[in-house]
């Protein structure tokens, strides 16, 4: 066991899959002398060298399309876009190409390309570099969306997000890259197929509330500030979403609140609203409420702290719920 | 209201009287953004600015070489560091300290912060913090003064990082094709945050590279602003007189970190400091004093009254009030669609704020 922080753990987690396949490539601005802004690749180039640890130059759409290639050449590239609204020039590729070639080739070419993007905000950045862009890309057939909540799972699905033959965006919550847990860092792969399962995280019975990545602590204090017996459920994977163990919870407490960091307008929020409400009709005994950002470029620093989902919001959401 | 005219006219420069040398003028100025930038690191450190800051301690020499060059009418596109480019604009020190608080009285109400200064009325076209971002809204802005028969420049400043990306190419190749009017100026610092030049450019060679797309294109010592407002002054008059867009490196060097998080891995003291023995500041003040033209109680003058310019903009700043969280959605849409406004939300959140 070790104690790591969330920014070490992905950062070790890579280093693991770069040991036990020397396909495994890292590729972005600045990740190999400089370690990254969060220092996420750290020590990586000096382990396995500039071939595998790869510094680019300021090419968003350059850095994904190129991986692209390698991908179809066997190599498994981790991107690194260094901050979320920088995702933005390489969107083209991304969807166009990455999203497309496995279909595209008849299934004879897999796209093992993995896009890790420090997201969401909280950290006193501002717009462009605190952004949640997920929604955007969970409309793109073809892509996996994943993010971690904690240490520990960050260490596990950065390993599963290499080892998949899906392409596989890794959001990183930046926020919490600075919380600590042990870790096991000799712990098995668990298999592929678990990166996509959802969890719950605290059993409840009134209501269930959905969120991943950032949310999920703040939504763990909400429940335990609360005196109502709240279920705590991490996504943990955006594309796919686990909608059975989602569909499980809210069938059990009825009521949905679902938390996310993005706008509510167009959101994940939104989908997961419309999907829980069709397999839960009966059981829902409140609509599916959403809490998210507002529908406003992200706000400045100042700002940040009303713009963000908090304890209040959630816990009003929750009110509303079990008004009905 | 639309861009077309300045409704303001250039803000005057602390430390520069009508019939001083022109040169002092730019001396002043460079000082104002000199101790403008100096004291925004100061109110960083203090919690007073938040977000990012990038300054241009040791760039100075650029754009106010360049924007010698250029008329009040002429539009200006920069990058996230930009607060020196929005002074020598005409932006009132004010509007830019507030802007930076994040404060109503700001440019843009406190909401862009440091990297997205911005003034249509001064036809500053803001500041961006997507690397590359600015270059195509000068070729618009360009295609635009063609299309209206103005005869104005829009000067595009960008580092050399953003070379690297593909606007750059798309927006050079248009402006060339269509031979639009615009100044493209590379601040060539040598380093793309950890990425020196070397590193990120197969021609380092930065005007031989832009020169591939037909243009004129030539370097020049970002260190000495005579040497830069004359070439820009070369470049402007040619592109007035129809001769399409033209390119300029100027090399110069940033003294001080990328942005307040840089532990500077990637360069060596010593480079630093040999670059700060050209400290284009020091440079012009011992010419004008060499050759007679300032004295040195001059010189005192001078920084007293851009130290009163920044004195007056941190207080200013630091008294104005915040945005009104009821206006949070201003502005994001035309207003008169604000049926769309989202009342309750932003009741709920205001509830959790202190009045
Ligand atoms: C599209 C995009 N990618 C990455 C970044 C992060 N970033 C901000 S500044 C910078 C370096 C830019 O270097 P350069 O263009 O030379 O300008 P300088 O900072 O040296 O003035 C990087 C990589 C960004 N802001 N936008
Ligand atoms: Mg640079």
């Amino acid at each position: 066991m070790a104690v790591l922080t969330m920014a070490k753990a992905i950062n070790t987690g890579l280093a693991v899959a770069m040991r036990e396949d020397p396909k495994v490539l890292v590729m972005g601005e600045d990740v190999g002398r400089l370690g990254g802004v969060f220092r996420v690749t750290d020590g990586l180039q000096a382990e396995f060298g500039e071939e595998r640890v790869i510094d680019t130059p300021l090419a968003e759409s350059g850095i994904i399309g190129t991986a692209v290639g390698l991908a179809m050449r066997g190599y498994a590239p981790v991107c690194e876009i260094q901050f979320d609204g920088f995702i933005f020039p390489a969107f083209d590729q991304i969807t166009t190409q990455v999203a497309r070639l496995h279909l595209r080739s008849d299934g004879a070419l897999c796209m093992r390309v993995v896009i890790r993007v420090p997201s969401g905000g909280g950290i006193g950045a501002v717009e462009h570099h605190s952004e949640s862009p997920e929604a955007y890309f969970a409309h793109t057939p073809g892509l996996r969306i994943v993010t971690p909540s904690n240490p520990v799972d960050a260490f596990t699905m950065i390993r599963q997000a290499v080892a998949h033959p899906d392409p596989v965006l890794f959001l990183e919550p930046k926020r919490r890259y600075w919380e600590k847990a042990e870790v096991d860092v000799t712990a098995a792969l668990p298999p592929s197929i678990d990166l996509f399962r959802a969890r719950v995280v605290r059993r409840g019975s009134d209501a269930t509330l959905l969120c991943w990545g950032p949310m999920v602590r703040t939504c763990l204090e909400a429940a335990q500030a609360d005196t109502r017996d709240l279920e705590v459920v991490d996504a943990r994977s955006l594309a796919p979403l686990d909608l059975a163990t989602i569909v499980e919870s809210v069938a059990r407490t009825g009521r949905l609140v679902v938390v996310h960091e993005a706008p509510v307008t167009g959101g994940l929020g939104a989908e997961i609203a419309a999907a829980v409400t069709e397999a839960c009709f009966y059981q829902l005994e409140a609509p599916v409420l959403r809490v998210g950002g507002f529908s406003v470029p992200y706000p400045p620093a100042r700002l940040e702290d009303i713009y963000l989902p908090d304890l209040d919001r959630v816990l009003e959401a929750v009110d509303r719920a079990m008004a009905y | 209201m639309t861009a077309d005219t300045p409704t303001q006219a250039p803000a005057s420069t602390p430390g520069f009287r009508d019939g001083d040398p022109p040169e002092v003028r730019l001396l002043a100025q460079m000082l104002l953004v000199r101790r403008f930038e100096e004291r925004c690191v100061e109110l960083y450190s203090a919690g007073s600015i938040r977000g990012f800051l990038h300054v241009y301690v040791g760039e100075e020499a650029v754009a106010t070489g360049v924007m010698s060059a250029l008329e009040p009418d002429d539009a200006v596109v920069a990058t996230y560091r930009e607060h020196g480019h929005a002074l020598l604009k005409g932006m009132s020190a004010r509007a830019v300290m507030a802007e930076m608080y994040g404060k109503v009285t700001g440019c843009a109400r406190g909401r862009g912060g440091s990297m997205h200064l911005f003034e249509a009325a001064t036809r500053f076209y803001g500041g961006n913090a997507i690397v590359g971002g600015g270059l195509p809204l000068a070729i618009g802005l360009a295609l635009a003064d063609r299309l209206a028969g103005r005869d104005r420049v829009t000067a595009c400043f960008f580092g050399e990082g953003a070379m690297a990306e593909g606007e750059f190419h798309e927006s050079v190749n248009l402006a060339a094709l269509w031979r639009l009017p615009v100044l493209f100026v590379c601040e060539n610092n040598l380093y793309a945050m950890g990425t020196a030049l070397a590193r990120s450019e197969s021609e380092t060679n930065l005007a031989v590279k832009a020169a591939a797309y037909e243009l004129p294109a030539w370097s020049v010592d970002g260190m000495d602003v005579l040497a830069v407002a004359e070439a820009a002054d070369r470049a402007v008059q040619a592109i007035r007189a129809g001769g399409g867009p033209h390119f300029l490196e100027a090399r110069t060097f940033r003294f001080r970190a990328h942005s307040m998080f840089d532990p500077e891995r990637y360069r060596e003291k010593a480079e630093v400091e040999q670059w700060k023995q050209r400290d284009p500041i020091e440079l012009l003040r011992g010419r004008l004093v060499g050759q007679g033209t300032l004295a040195e109680a001059d010189l005192a003058v001078m920084e007293a009254e851009v130290a009163a310019v920044v004195d007056d903009a941190a207080a200013f700043a630091e008294e104005s009030p915040l945005e009104d969280l009821a206006d949070l959605e201003l502005y994001v849409h035309d207003p008169a669609s604000s049926v769309l406004r989202r009342a309750p939300l932003l009741a709920a959140a205001r509830e959790g704020v202190a009045p």
